[in-house]
């Protein structure tokens, strides 16, 4: 039984079809990279995985069990065992770094305050974030903001993190400080489900690589035949024309 | 002027005139403080009623939208014939001054929630739909992400609105109820000096309404600061 199961899976904005059919597993502690051209519906995908789309056909399973994406209580028991780290960081503006990691396991989860504390100074630590607790988002570089963003998702101790494009809104020169926070969680066996465009990150982290295009997934596969060997004809053009530069 | 104002002022500011004008000031208060505070809440509801999303809620957001978009845009004093002659045909026995309270609740309310609603607007959908994603409920969202970022963009307004409503509660006269600038009106037609009556009702509007407008600005010092230190 895989950990998460996507069994044809559609979903519209409005008129507008984005996800076609999608089917694809992540198994516990697997590293799971979806690539595909911008527009492929990759965010998407997660938005119908956090609720925040539903989905028009299909079936999302987690540990053999059909989510019902239609039902709020359902909704929120996923939304407890996934977390997402956007690619806009999406920090609370009015919160300190702490805040933004504490709040809802101490609001929502009802945890105890003092604990939650100690473990988001810890997540903080290790993303390389300890001096920065008071900052504000605003006060923060891309680079340090979106590590903030890892570790608040973190403190919500997901089973499986959905890391959407956690690199392509910043300047070059940050991204690898956001990539070996990622690192250091892919060595913990941390379960992660990730849109990328760093191929050169992929190929290193990931167990399973996901070719996704017009809403469909083209070819899933280890990263060494997706980057060197890819099957299809559109898989080997969008991998030509990445690796080309 | 000044010879006359001051030659009058005695027989102007006596105990019965004062108790007149203090019960007309009582009223103007009750009016504009009730319309403010069932207004504000009020409107709060329904700006957060347009912003759900389920089928099942459709109706509200209907009867919400058609509420304040009709009740902006019909002049007060007309709403408040409306609320006295459906009052009337209906056969309920109830004062002016509730007529003119109702028909207040009813403006502030559909002008309040429009402020609010670009408030909450103003946020932009990647909060609310982190905080979602957060299992954040409604109310949760509402009170730790969305409302410290919009208070900023609604007590302004909202406290300009105020003001404005304060003068409005004026209109109420013209069903009859004896609040200040009605108050003014008798004592004019009493024979006391345009200047000296209106004046007079000048300063205690300005009583009323600077407390606000400071209350505004302290309100907005605590609130609206882009952070909550």
């Amino acid at each position: 039984m895989h950990h998460l199961e996507i069994v044809d899976l559609k979903a519209s904005y409005g008129d507008l079809p984005v996800l076609e059919q999608i089917s694809l597993t992540v198994d516990k502690g697997e590293i799971v990279c979806l690539i595909g051209p911008s527009g492929s519906g990759k965010s998407t995908l997660f938005r119908v995985l956090m609720g925040l789309l539903p989905p028009a056909v299909g079936e999302v399973r987690l540990d053999g069990q059909a989510i019902d994406y239609g039902n709020k209580k359902a909704v929120r028991a996923i939304r407890d065992r996934f977390a997402i780290v956007f690619q806009q960081y999406n920090l609370f503006q009015n919160m300190t770094v702490l805040q933004n990691v504490t709040v809802a396991p101490v609001k929502v989860k009802k945890s105890k305050a003092a604990e939650v504390e100690r473990e988001a100074k810890e997540l903080l630590a290790k993303v390389g974030l300890a001096d920065k607790l008071k900052s504000y988002p605003d006060e923060l570089s891309g680079g340090q903001q979106q590590r903030v963003a890892i570790a608040r998702a973190l403190a919500l101790r997901p089973e499986i993190l959905l890391l959407d494009e956690v690199t392509s809104a910043l300047d070059p020169e940050l991204v690898n400080e956001v990539l070996d926070a990622i690192r250091l969680l892919a060595a913990e066996g941390m379960t992660m489900f990730i849109v990328s465009h760093e191929m050169g990150f992929v190929r290193e982290v990931s167990s399973k690589v996901v070719f996704m295009a017009d809403g469909r997934v083209v070819e899933v596969g280890s990263p060494n035949q997706i980057f060197d060997n890819p099957r299809e004809v559109r898989t080997r053009e969008f991998v030509g024309k990445i690796l080309r530069h | 002027m000044f010879a006359r104002i001051i030659e009058e002022a005695p027989t102007f500011f006596t105990y019965y005139n004062g108790l007149l004008l203090m019960e007309a000031m009582a009223a103007t208060f009750m009016l504009s403080a009730v319309g403010c505070v069932i207004g504000f809440g009020a409107g709060f509801f329904l700006a957060v009623a347009r912003r759900t999303t389920s089928l099942g809620l459709l109706p509200l957001r209907v009867s919400t939208f058609g509420f304040v978009e009709a009740f902006r845009r019909i002049p007060f004093l007309v709403t408040l014939m409306l609320v006295f002659f459906i009052f009337e045909i209906v056969k309920i026995d109830i004062s002016l001054f509730s007529v003119a309270l109702i028909s207040v609740c009813l403006i502030a309310t559909a002008f309040i929630a429009e402020i609010i609603r670009g408030g909450l607007e103003s946020v932009h959908q990647t909060q609310w739909d982190t905080a979602a994603a957060m299992n954040f409920s409604l109310a949760q969202t509402l009170i730790y992400v969305i409302m410290p970022q919009a208070w900023k963009i609604i007590l302004p307004p909202v406290f300009s609105f105020f003001i404005l409503f304060i003068k409005d509660t004026a209109l109420a006269s013209q069903i009859g109820v004896v609040e200040l600038t009605y108050a003014g009106k008798i004592l004019n037609n009493k024979g006391f000096s345009a200047a000296l009556v209106f004046g007079s009702i000048l300063v205690l509007y300005f009583v009323i309404s600077y407390p606000l407008a400071r209350f505004g600005v302290w309100m907005e010092s605590r609130l609206a600061s882009s952070r909550n230190r």
